[in-house]
């Protein structure tokens, strides 16, 4: 099996490529640069009712040269289509460019120059569906079903080189499936799949896994009146609420700037649960440890130490602004690679630990309601139940949720689960997203729901 | 261009009902300021092609940023190749009817072109919106961005499709954070990126730039002092820095065909709208007047053809209170047989076409801003989107503004923070009392409707007169 994208660009052709094209800004330009590169060969299908609803691939890349003069910077990106004798003069036009406009801008303060001498190259090799394959392999094996949802798969690589003589290089090929699975009331189980190796034992599994999932969703539905309710987050649930930690959440920009949902934590005026550990963990992740000022972050990094905020995300642009040491951060100080340390819930314990309340596979749509305390609202999505006395009752209508991080993850945490899901990233917003997170499940006292 | 094209279609030997390639070239220029210094002075050029092939009732297609003719050519084999692998598997028979062959060009209205202005005085600009929007030195973060987009577009087909068009955008921000202690409040001007519209430099700065600095710097400071909105249901007034939120997100998105057939319920979700609903369904009060319209001269989502080439008219969506059609591109009209627009569009080059809003306007009505508040006893104005959230058949939602007002006794009174407000999307329709006439009207825009797999981002109008909506439960913050 391979992915067989017709396309010019692979993985040889662009790490060498790009590597021509370092070289030759080197020799055109004597100030600061950074260059930076991201592209994919990508093979997308859309299914709807275990049907192809659109199907097609791309091939994209795009490179950025960042200039740096008399404390002075600017960025131009152009196409990147893996042949030198093509890229090389879009570049060098960029880079004249920018030789003109950035000595009229403004003095930037915080500019970071590159310096250092690392260099990182990282591959992970995959073995994909041939592209046409994908549509029998795949719905050849849920023909019964109301199956929806997209592949996505091939190769996607990043590259970073500087006038320091900083140079990395990542790819990684791989694929993500995200479905959905429908009975005949609307009623849906979710569930993902991703890797380097397409496997179908595996896949097979899955798509059984989900299947008796939708089984339990056909009982009758109960309507939950607003209110307060214990209930158990699943790891792809707890994801979500994770997300927020990188939208205004732990960056030190952002924590400077009065645009953060734990300044009162880390002013001590709120707290979080002994119990929660987040850390940034690049053991395992499918993602760059290197940035687009080519800095390698540590291997593993504390945010939040047994509910303590012992670590903002800090790049090296604010280690500048705001006289803190830097920890490599991304330059958006987001999360990359993060982790929640799991607890001592069982999987066996944990309706009936729950014993009475709500039990939530997923939530949908979540954005800060009130962001300074850390008050998030979302919806419940996908399977989703009411238990009593420990055991699954019924299916629930959807239910919006409007709640504290700092009481779910706060007073209001009463356990996480000893196992963690990886939960991969499957954006495609412009292009295929790296990287995954790691995260159990929690129960939480009296979660709040209001619609 | 269109000799490059025309001629790699003409040559293309895959046995296929129809080829069609949409090239893109999209110049964009970026500039960002965050507290009277730089963060960002970018330009970025990106161009490629779309190639679509319909073989044996099935679309596929091939993106690529290789334009050369080898490797278009090479793209249609490719596009050819997924149709053929996907035919069996189709969820509907696609005829040629859905690329029927059109001709013609767009350009943005514009006066001035996006070279007039040189990132050096665009920097300095932004610098000065900065230092003017600290009014207080209770404001601990100011910034202020603009961005212009030329983007030009070729689409040729085998059955003789040719069109160009040429968008020229202008998308400004500017808003600041005030804090006292452990209180702090966002102001911005109408929105991230809300001043999004087509045109060229004439846009920006204009002639009121500084007095709305200033207002939304003093505003900031204002909110920090102010009462939490209170908990409770009234009469609720939204600006039309709301409203078009409140369109995108529970008028816009509920009637996408393709939500409705199913395409969608993996990602962003379905509907709570069925498709015996056109033609029958009282979507809300019979005040309101829904158009898709992308033929307003500078709102953001304006164009003559859609991305596969269907003539863009205006048409009504809801007349009346009644739902007419729905946002559905050709495709989905034939599978739904439900009457659609020309809404078929890509967020680029990369991405196939789908489903989308384009410009989505509420017509205006016939009160002033004083009638519609003169004639409220209690009640909260709310302004500017801060917070969104619905649920996956766009029924349950909430959201959040900037800055709030109470109405008392026909007056506006006291500046409310953390206004926030939820309702069910058909009861909220409903509940409409009263819409401000042309004179209360506005357009905004955004760069930012996500939708679709593969993700897309695409650029939406708005247009809405001030609105007042009966009994909506309002709330405030915690602090």
């Amino acid at each position: 099996m391979s992915s067989a994208v017709a396309t010019k660009i692979n993985e040889k052709v662009a790490e060498t490529v790009f590597s021509q094209l370092a070289d030759a800004v080197t020799s055109a330009c004597s100030a600061h640069y950074t260059l930076t590169i991201s592209g994919e060969t990508s093979q997308f299908m859309r299914f709807n009712r275990a049907r192809v609803r659109q199907t097609g691939q791309v091939s994209d890349g795009n490179l950025t040269l960042a200039l740096m003069q008399n404390e002075r910077t600017a960025s131009a990106t152009v196409p990147f289509i893996g042949e030198f004798d093509v890229d090389w003069p879009l570049l060098k036009t960029a880079l004249a460019d920018l030789q003109a406009l950035v000595p009229e801008l403004p003095v930037d303060p915080f500019l970071v120059l590159p310096a250092g001498s690392a260099t990182s190259r990282t591959v992970n090799q995959g073995e994909l569906l041939a592209a046409d394959a994908i549509a029998t392999t795949l719905l050849s094996a849920v023909q019964t079903l109301d199956f929806t949802g997209i592949y996505a798969g091939g190769l996607i690589f990043r590259g970073y080189a500087d006038s320091a003589g900083q140079r990395h290089w990542f790819e990684s090929t791989s694929y993500s499936l995200d479905f959905s699975l429908f009975d005949a009331q609307n009623r849906a189980v979710k569930g993902t799949f991703a890797g380097n190796q397409w496997q179908q034992p595996q896949f097979l599994d899955k798509i059984n896994q989900a299947k008796q999932q939708l089984a339990m969703m056909s009982r009758p539905v109960k309507t939950i009146e607003r209110g307060q309710y214990r209930t158990y987050l699943a790891p792809a649930a707890v994801a979500e609420l994770l997300h927020m930690f990188s939208w205004g959440g732990v960056g030190e920009a952002d924590l400077q700037q009065g645009n953060s949902a734990f300044g009162l934590l880390r002013q001590r005026q709120r707290q979080l649960s002994a119990k929660f550990t987040l850390r940034e963990n690049f053991e395992a992740a499918n993602m760059p440890r290197f940035n687009t000022y080519g800095e390698v972050a540590p291997l593993q990094l504390p945010i939040i130490e047994q509910g303590q905020l012992v670590n903002s995300l800090v790049s090296s642009r604010s280690a500048k602004e705001y006289h803190t040491p830097s920890n490599f951060a991304s330059r958006g100080e987001h999360l990359r690679a993060p982790e929640i340390l799991p607890g001592a819930l069982t999987a066996e314990q944990i309706l009936s630990t729950l014993d009475r309340g709500l039990y939530l596979s997923n939530l949908h749509y979540l954005n800060w309601s009130d962001h300074p305390n850390g008050r998030v609202t979302g919806m419940t999505r996908y399977a989703c139940f009411w238990v009593e006395h420990g055991e699954i009752v019924a299916p629930i209508e959807n239910l919006r949720f409007d709640e504290s991080l700092y009481h779910c993850f706060g007073d209001g945490l009463i356990d996480l689960t000893n196992f963690q899901e990886t939960i991969p990233n499957i954006d495609t917003y412009d292009q295929r997203g790296l990287g995954d997170c790691r995260v159990p499940g929690i129960l939480a006292e009296d979660f709040t729901y209001t619609l | 261009m269109f000799e490059l094209l025309s001629d790699v279609v003409k040559s293309a030997t895959v046995s296929a009902d129809w080829i069609g390639i949409r090239a893109v070239k999209d110049t964009a220029k970026t500039c960002a300021v965050r507290d009277a210094h730089p963060e960002r002075n970018a330009q970025n050029l990106g161009h490629g092609a779309m190639v679509e092939v319909l073989a044996q009732g099935q679309f596929g297609y091939s993106a690529t940023n290789d334009l050369s003719a080898t490797s278009l050519a090479r793209a249609i084999v490719a596009a050819h190749n997924q149709a053929i692998a996907a035919s069996a598997w189709a969820v509907h028979r696609f005829t040629t009817a859905a690329r029927p062959k059109a001709t013609g060009s767009y350009t943005s209205p514009h006066r001035k072109g996006l070279d007039v202005l040189s990132p050096a005085e665009l920097n300095q600009i932004l610098l000065q919106v900065c230092e003017r929007l600290k009014v207080s030195d209770k404001i601990a973060q100011t910034s202020a961005s603009a961005r212009s987009h030329d983007i030009e577009a070729w689409f040729v087909s085998s059955n003789g499709s040719e069109i160009y068009q040429r968008d020229y955008l202008v998308e400004t921000h500017f808003g600041t954070i005030a804090q006292d202690g452990p209180i702090t409040q966002l102001r911005t001007d109408h929105g991230y990126l809300a001043n999004s519209y087509q045109g060229g430099w004439e846009l920006f700065p204009g002639l009121d730039l500084w007095q709305r600095v200033q207002r939304v710097g003093e505003q900031a400071v204002d909110l920090l002092q102010a009462d939490n909105c209170p908990d409770l249901a009234t009469t609720l007034v939204l600006a039309p820095d709301q409203m078009m939120l409140q369109i995108h997100e529970s008028i816009g998105h509920p009637l996408e065909l393709d939500r409705i057939l199913g395409d969608e319920r993996n990602y962003a979700g379905g509907s709570f709208i069925n498709l015996e609903d056109f033609g029958a369904l009282e979507y809300g009060s019979p005040l309101m007047n829904v158009t898709f319209d992308p033929t307003v001269p500078g709102e953001l989502a304006s164009y003559g053809f859609d991305d596969v080439g269907t003539p863009a008219t205006r048409e009504y969506l809801i007349r009346q209170g009644k739902l007419e059609r729905g946002l559905g591109g050709l495709e989905s009209q034939q599978r739904s047989q439900v009457p659609g627009v020309a809404n078929s569009r890509a967020s680029s080059w990369n991405r196939p076409a789908i489903d989308r809003m384009a410009n989505i306007n509420l017509e205006p009505g016939d009160r002033t801003f004083e009638q519609i508040i003169g004639n409220i006893e209690h009640g909260v104005y709310m302004e500017t989107n801060r917070s969104w959230s619905i649920d996956d058949q766009r029924h349950k939602f909430q959201f959040g503004c900037e800055y709030g007002r109470l109405i008392e006794n026909g007056q506006l009174t006291r500046t409310l923070k953390n206004p926030n407000y939820r309702s069910v999307t058909p009861q909220f329709w409903h509940s409409l009392s009263q819409v401000g006439d042309r004179n209360t009207w506005e357009m905004y825009g955004t760069p930012f409707c996500g939708k679709g797999e593969p993700n897309q981002l695409i650029r939406v109008g708005h247009g809405a007169p001030v609105c007042a909506f009966d009994k909506i439960e309002v709330f405030g913050g915690a602090v």
